[in-house]
């Protein structure tokens, strides 16, 4: 595909702007650019063409499966978006005065009441943008709270080794040092490795429930008693939330904080890797730590993004809910974990399960020991989905299994997709074995083959220069 | 209604097949002390056309002033209509970040061509794919200057307050300190500036055009940080770069600032986008996704995600960030609206929004009691005294005219290129009205 500045044609252009009906201003020569950003020059029909040709080469979620396991690619609803759409929101300004944003702060006041509801928390704010965000704006809560008390000698935040990158990440931005712990044979947080690390220097522990191989920790209670009892607090990554939404609450668990991914569990677009948006949750003792904007609220608390976080997505999530309602919400949450179950379930007998159990949204492929009969590895079988149409799971992730693959196929899917997925994976299944190499080299029928990354980073070409 | 497509006899059917009764046996692991044991408490769901009524009440419930002479961070510019239209296709909306690079073709050069973009607004090398937000990009950028020896930020007090107060955050964060440099008639203070930059001071923050709208001396400042051997970090509005010298001539080490203004909606407040660009030098310091131009196996042209060694999935505690995701549909708004205006069209806007503002300015300041009171040079935003300042508000939203925003020590003003002649001249009308009573 050519680059939207080897379609540019000096002169060409949209016309969108009235002339000035006020006299020109001079900008004093000292402040002056020199000279004119290369920008592309383009009429409305060539930006139309260029970037639905881009767009034709994108899998969003509309054109079939994508089971990302941990990013939870639930359909989008268009209704959703067409209330984020409405002038009604997208014409307010943040500081316009406290009548004229009602609706603003109602949309933002009903989505705290339910989900707080559905976490069991009693605080919450809207203000980080993504998960990694919530994470950051979570971990702090924990730190100002100890700070708060002068208990200035907890410095340690513990992280299971099966943990997203994200975690131990957000620990040191936050200044703590990291401790990880080893994950049980299951999975699950080791008790006595857990036991091992709590001391008078813990902050608090970053647990994800149902953790990142897709198992309920069935002794969720014991660890955050212990975590407790050494005077941590427990934070919720709630990346995996749409397994137990109404179901199960992580306030319930024993949790004090959490962040929710709005655009996993409650359906806003992903966007191509943004924007989310993510609701930071609290037990009453850490309100008044919960972040606020200096310049619409009041000063004197921490910030993460300016304003209110990004309200439009809130919006979606609100009218998501809303639909779902009491019963729907666990009504959704149910049928992740069932479709999980059946796909899991029809790929057994093909390609290992790294914990044959019941699994909760997500479970996770090991293909170790299929890679070492055959040299097929899980990138290979990944690539060679995509000749199907069907998006790759994540792979490589958790850490703690070799050649992971770890499907997520959220309660959006049918029967018949999942059927029709359990099938072509029993078909590369059968293909690996027969002809790795064809495997070696897929996908075949997408737009480029694999990309050299490591071109990529010896040499890096981030921006397009005139030839 | 849960959007989920197979119907109860299915689900009994998928059930079975796995050899379970009910949905209860798929929560076994769940210990039953803490299964909820009762509805939620929040509402029944709703149909689509009833949801569709409630949400458009709550809409209803606000109030959309036509004309907009507020800006402090969210700026009401024109968004041509292609630039609404390009971000609604369901395949940019709906996809998720570009991990598998032959399915995502479209999405990497999208944000290609986005990274080269604000390398050409900004002047400098290389842009990442794109931030939160203007004041997190900030605060980030104070992070990534941050080594060994030079841990103190330095921001100045003329910059917007939520962007102090996310780099304050950001240095509690990690236990850095921030010294705010004061200001003097509405811009950073040179002198306080040239005693506060001491050996451990890692970066300085200046925002170009700043809070109250004033022009800094950049150059000027970009001099002195560096003669104190820290980096520079400029956030500057996007727009007003159609026009005004680039932060790489400046001397900026790092150029961040708030993407809203390239065709997002104030939308109270969010999403927005936070743009970020160095140089080559600092390249492999620089937080956030960046995707890179390689080939694939057959040689052709492909797109990337790329430099990953910098990032939490690879370095985990080590990683400098925990950003793993960016503002890609905002990033491809932004892209859209600057292709649709240009080179030309960018430096137009930049153009009326300067003009407007100074009509506005000189129509206000006619008024008696009605004072500037920062009279350096300004771009679209500045800020005049407004005795009774309530009730002048009050009067101009009650004529549908959203006034300047109410300050410490006055009201800051701000136009754009949609502001006309006359829905000025009625604003300037109401306030002398008001005051002359």
């Amino acid at each position: 595909m050519k680059l939207i500045f080897e379609k540019s044609v000096p002169g060409r252009h949209c016309d969108l702007l009235p002339k000035c009906d006020v006299e020109a201003v001079a900008l004093p020569e000292s402040f002056r650019r020199q000279t004119p950003p290369a920008l592309p020059e383009m009429s409305e029909v060539d930006l139309s063409r260029h970037y639905t040709e881009l767009n034709q080469h994108v899998h969003g979620v509309n054109c079939g499966f994508y089971p990302l396991g941990s990013c939870t690619m639930k359909y989008n609803p268009r209704i959703d978006e067409e209330m984020a759409a409405l002038p009604g929101f997208t014409g307010v300004h943040p500081l316009a005065p406290a009548y004229s944003v009602a609706g603003c702060r109602e949309v933002l006041d009903t989505a705290k009441k339910y989900l707080c509801e559905i976490t069991g928390m009693t605080g919450m704010t809207f203000q980080p943008a993504a998960g990694a965000h919530g994470e950051f704006t979570g971990v702090l809560l924990i730190k100002q709270y100890h700070h708060s008390r002068g208990d200035m000698g907890r410095t340690k935040i513990i992280v299971p080794d099966s943990a997203h990158g994200t975690n131990p990440a957000t620990a040191a931005m936050c200044g703590f040092q990291v401790v990880n712990i080893p994950s049980a044979p299951d999975g699950c947080v080791d008790l006595e490795a857990l036991k091992a690390v709590l001391g008078p220097d813990t902050a608090g522990l970053m647990l994800t429930n149902p953790n990142t191989v897709g198992i309920f920790d069935e002794n969720i209670l014991e660890i955050t008693r212990l975590v407790h009892e050494a005077g941590g607090l427990c934070y919720y990554d709630g990346a995996n939330l749409n397994a137990v939404m109404g179901v199960v609450r992580p306030g319930d668990m024993g949790f004090d904080c959490i962040h929710m991914n709005l655009h996993k569990t409650f359906a806003t677009p992903h966007g191509g890797g943004g924007p989310g948006a993510c609701a930071v949750g609290c037990k009453d003792f850490l309100e008044q730590f919960l972040p606020h904007s200096a310049l619409m609220d009041e000063p004197g608390h921490l910030q993460v993004k300016s304003f209110a976080g990004n309200f439009l997505v809130v919006v979606r999530a609100l009218t998501y809910l809303m639909t779902l309602g009491r019963e729907g919400v666990p009504e959704a949450a149910q049928n992740a974990v069932l479709n999980a179950n059946y796909l899991m379930r029809k790929i057994q007998g093909t390609f290992d399960l790294a914990f044959d159990r019941t699994c909760m949204h997500e479970f996770v492929l090991d293909l170790s020991e299929y890679k070492k009969e055959t040299g097929v590895s899980a990138l290979d079988v990944a690539k060679s989905l995509i000749d199907y149409g069907m998006h790759p799971p994540t792979m490589y992730f958790p850490l703690i299994v070799h050649e992971a693959l770890m499907l997520e196929p959220t309660e959006t899917e049918s029967k018949e997709t999942l059927d029709w997925a359990a099938e072509v994976f029993r078909k590369m299944y059968e293909l690996g074995r027969k002809d790795p190499e064809y495997m070696h080299n897929a996908p075949h029928n997408a737009q480029i083959g694999r990309p050299d990354e490591v071109l990529a980073a010896r040499h890096p070409v981030v921006r397009w220069q005139k030839a | 209604m849960s959007y989920v497509p197979s119907t109860g006899e299915q689900r009994q059917e998928m059930l079975r097949a796995i050899g379970m009764q009910d949905f209860r046996d798929l929560y076994r692991d769940v210990p039953r002390e803490m299964y909820l044991d009762r509805p939620l408490d929040i509402p029944e769901g709703m149909s689509e056309l009833e949801v569709s009524r409630a949400v458009s009440a709550m809409a209803a419930r606000n109030t959309v002033f036509p004309t907009v002479l507020r800006g402090a961070g969210a700026y009401d510019h024109y968004t041509p209509s292609i630039v609404k239209t390009v971000p609604n296709k369901e395949e940019f909306l709906t996809a998720y970040t570009p991990y598998q690079a032959e399915m995502s073709q479209g999405v990497l050069q999208s944000i290609f061509e986005y990274q080269t973009m604000i390398c050409e607004l900004t002047g400098m090398d290389v842009s990442n794919a794109s931030m939160y937000d203007g004041a997190e990009a900030a605060a980030e950028a104070a992070a990534m200057c941050r080594d060994r020896k030079r841990r103190v930020t330095l921001v100045s007090a003329a910059a917007h307050p939520d962007t102090i107060n996310t780099i304050r955050t950001y240095c509690f964060g990690t236990g850095d300190e921030m010294r705010v440099v004061p200001m003097k008639d509405g811009k950073t203070d040179m002198e306080a500036l040239r005693e506060m930059l001491t050996a451990d001071v890692a970066s300085f923050y200046v925002q170009q055009p700043n809070f109250f709208g004033q022009l800094e001396d950049a150059d000027a400042i970009g001099a002195l940080v560096h003669a104190a051997g820290a980096m520079y970090v400029m956030g500057c509005n996007p727009i007003a770069l159609g026009i005004m010298k680039t932060p790489f001539d400046c001397g900026a080490d790092v150029a961040v600032g708030e993407g809203q203004p390239l065709g997002m909606p104030i939308a109270f407040g969010g999403p927005y986008l936070g743009y970020m660009a160095t140089t080559t030098k600092h390249m492999r310091k620089l937080p956030g996704r960046i995707v890179g131009e390689t080939v694939d196996h057959d040689g052709n042209r492909a797109y990337v995600l790329s430099l990953q060694a910098r990032e939490q999935h690879i370095r985990r505690e080590k990683a400098s960030s925990n950003i793993c995701s960016n503002q890609a549909l905002c990033a491809l708004t932004a892209s859209v609206y600057m292709a649709a205006m240009g080179p030309d069209g960018i430096a137009e806007v930049a153009r009326q929004s300067m003009a407007k503002a100074h009509y506005l300015c000189r129509g206000l300041t006619a008024i008696d009691g009605v004072d500037l009171v920062y009279t350096g040079e300004f771009f679209h935003e500045f800020v005049t005294t407004l005795p009774r300042t309530d009730e002048v508000l009050s009067a101009l939203e009650k004529a549908g005219i959203l006034g300047g925003l109410p300050i410490e020590g006055g009201v800051l003003w701000c136009a754009t290129e949609k502001a006309t002649k006359a829905e000025m001249d009625r604003a300037i009308a109401i306030v002398k009205e008001v005051l002359a009573k």
